[in-house]
């Protein structure tokens, strides 16, 4: 699999991230090598192994459903840019 | 021209946990804004999510009810997308491996005016555990939107059948069946209103034996009227613009009630790529087999085990057992009712069906909030069984308890029978009495006795009209019609 410049730019997209032609230039040549040592692993016979998502071989430990967490509204606040009436203020969002 | 209609839903019910999802937040509903918005539901740097049981416990209780495969190991994964009341810029919720799997759900579709009523088997695809957003606000708030994260983290059981309904009758007896079920099991709240039961309606039109057509999407319905109206309107505007030579492009489309209408959402470029891995901050979900029995011994008795023992049991009909099962508490109060008056099942289940059911309607009232307790109802039926009053004095009795002002006049240990005993609604079954009654009407209608009695037999209702009247009423109606038929016959 190999990957486009339009490819790069699309993902940076997704990501809101804004990346200069030079940028995208080096992305692109960091990405296809990732992707070149990804098809090295794809090469190895993996038959009749069960794939894994996660890189630790563990299970999820489970957390009782008892309130743990207590209102901290306004230590919380103390650090963001605009707040009022108790809600966090952001550039308007129309659907 | 005739088209078929496929309709597919996908529900998001509110998992009634104390807490969310992930952290140990509360989850009440009506805090005052970002109260229980903590630290993991801001989505602060450092935070790591760790799984709630009771959510789980509530997903495995699902696929019990549904004998749907609970998977033994299931996987969360990142659903990537930009909107500010998703501040990790990532929903946690799961793809390849959800939760539960495959099962089935059984709705009576009820008749309507051309069709009878019948039961239908709707397959469920998959149920998943996920976290719910936070809340967009867009008031008055200098031209800038107002973010409350309450809801962000909450626990989210998103169920998804496959698209095996055919109307819009089929899709809401399912929603309703859904909502009844996990209800019944106690893993949601099912308020409609505060949004713990939504539903997204898949909608597509085709010519009988053709392929799918393609589908568009009614996001977040949250009432069944509204539903009704939504897929009546989509689907209409499906099959006209088809049959105008148009095409039906893919969409996610909203319902106004406002108009009845449905119109396509913006489409947001990209807005499908959600780009989904598995989460790195969480580790598989392993359910183990003990876990699994140890929720199946904590569930109820479920509304169809319960319509079955009902009609073979209980000699009831099919209908009769599906009404009385539709909701726990209307099943609870009726046998605890029964409990008081055993193997008068089909009468206490008219009373329930008819006058207690007709009742909370009009009075517009929910079975919790009933006037009359179960006992009562038993009590009175009871009453009924042994002869001591009729079927309509009952009612009134009836409907004297369900207007009694508990307030003012708190009632006596035995209410119906303080009522039967201080308003005189004891039937007459005294033989003497009856007797008497009808010996008087014989000779006070002397000419049309003779008609009778040369064949006119239609005139015995006219005779039992007097008797139950000159008895006010009281004459227990069996013994009556049997002395009349004595003594009319000479």
């Amino acid at each position: 699999m190999s990957l486009s410049i339009d490819d790069v730019k699309k993902v940076a997209r997704l990501a809101r991230l804004a990346v200069s032609e030079q940028e995208a230039q080096a992305a692109h040549a960091q990405l296809t090598s990732i992707f070149d040592l990804i098809a090295e692993m794809q090469a190895v016979d993996t038959a009749g192994i069960e794939p894994m998502s996660h890189a630790q071989d563990v299970i999820q430990r489970l957390r009782e459903d008892k309130v743990t967490e207590h209102n901290q509204r306004e230590l919380f606040q103390s650090i963001a840019p605009q707040v009022e009436a108790g809600l966090y203020l952001v550039p308007q969002v129309i659907e | 021209m005739t088209w078929e209609i496929v309709i597919g839903l996908e529900v998001h019910t509110q998992l009634s946990t104390n807490t969310k999802i992930f952290s140990g937040a509360s989850t009440a509903f009506g805090a005052e804004p970002n109260t229980q918005a903590d630290a993991v539901s801001l989505a602060l740097p450092g935070v790591l999510p760790v799984l709630n049981k009771g959510a789980v416990e509530r997903a495995i209780k699902f696929g019990l009810a549904t004998g749907s495969h609970i998977a033994p190991r299931s996987v969360f994964a990142r659903k990537n997308y930009f909107y500010p009341d998703l501040p990790k810029g990532y929903q946690i919720s799961q793809m390849d491996l959800p939760v539960v799997g495959k099962g089935a759900l059984t709705i009576q579709v009820p008749s309507t005016g051309s069709g009878q009523a019948y039961e239908k088997v709707v397959r469920i695809t998959r149920a998943h555990l996920e976290e719910d957003a936070g809340k967009s606000l867009h008031g008055d708030f200098h031209g800038m939107t107002g973010i409350d994260l309450n809801r962000a983290g909450t626990p989210l059981l998103e169920i998804v059948s496959e698209p095996d309904m055919s109307s819009a009758a089929e899709a809401i007896a399912y929603a309703k069946a859904l909502h009844a079920l996990v209800c019944w099991i106690g893993i949601c709240d099912g308020n409609m209103q505060e949004g713990s039961f939504r539903c997204d309606v898949n909608v597509s039109v085709r010519k009988p034996g053709a392929p799918l057509g393609t589908r568009r999407e009614i996001k977040n319905l949250n009432s069944f009227k509204f539903m009704q109206q939504a897929i009546d309107y989509e689907v209409q505007w499906q099959i006209d613009t088809l049959e105008n030579g148009g095409k039906i492009q893919q969409a996610t489309i909203l319902f106004n009630p406002d108009t009845g209408e449905t119109r396509a959402m913006r489409s947001k470029e990209d807005a499908h790529d959600y780009r989904y891995f598995p989460d790195p901050d969480l580790l598989p979900l392993e359910i183990s087999p003990q876990w699994i029995e140890e929720v199946r011994a904590t569930l109820p008795e479920l509304p169809h085990t319960k319509q079955a023992r009902y009609v073979n049991e209980l000699g009831l009909s099919a209908y009769d057992a599906s009404v009385l099962t539709s909701s726990r508490e209307m099943a609870d109060f009726f046998e605890a009712a029964l409990n008081d008056v055993p193997g008068q099942a089909k009468i206490c289940a008219n009373w329930m069906i008819g006058e207690v059911s007709a009742q909370l309607n009009r009075d517009g009232l929910d079975m919790t909030q009933c006037p009359i307790t179960a006992q009562q109802l038993g009590d009175l039926l009871k009453r009924i069984a042994d002869g001591t009053i009729s079927n309509s004095a009952a009612k009134t009795v009836f409907r004297t308890i369900w207007l009694w002002d508990k307030v003012r006049n708190n009632p006596p240990s035995n209410l119906v029978d303080f009522i039967i005993e201080r308003d005189g609604l004891k039937q007459v079954s005294d033989a003497g009495a009856i007797e008497k009654i009808v010996d008087e009407i014989i000779a006070a209608n002397a000419d049309k006795v003779a008609e009778y009695r040369s064949g006119k037999d239609k005139l015995f209702g006219f005779f039992v009209g007097l008797a139950m009247k000159a008895s006010k009423g009281q004459a227990n109606p069996a013994q009556l019609n049997e002395v009349l038929k004595k003594k009319l016959a000479g």
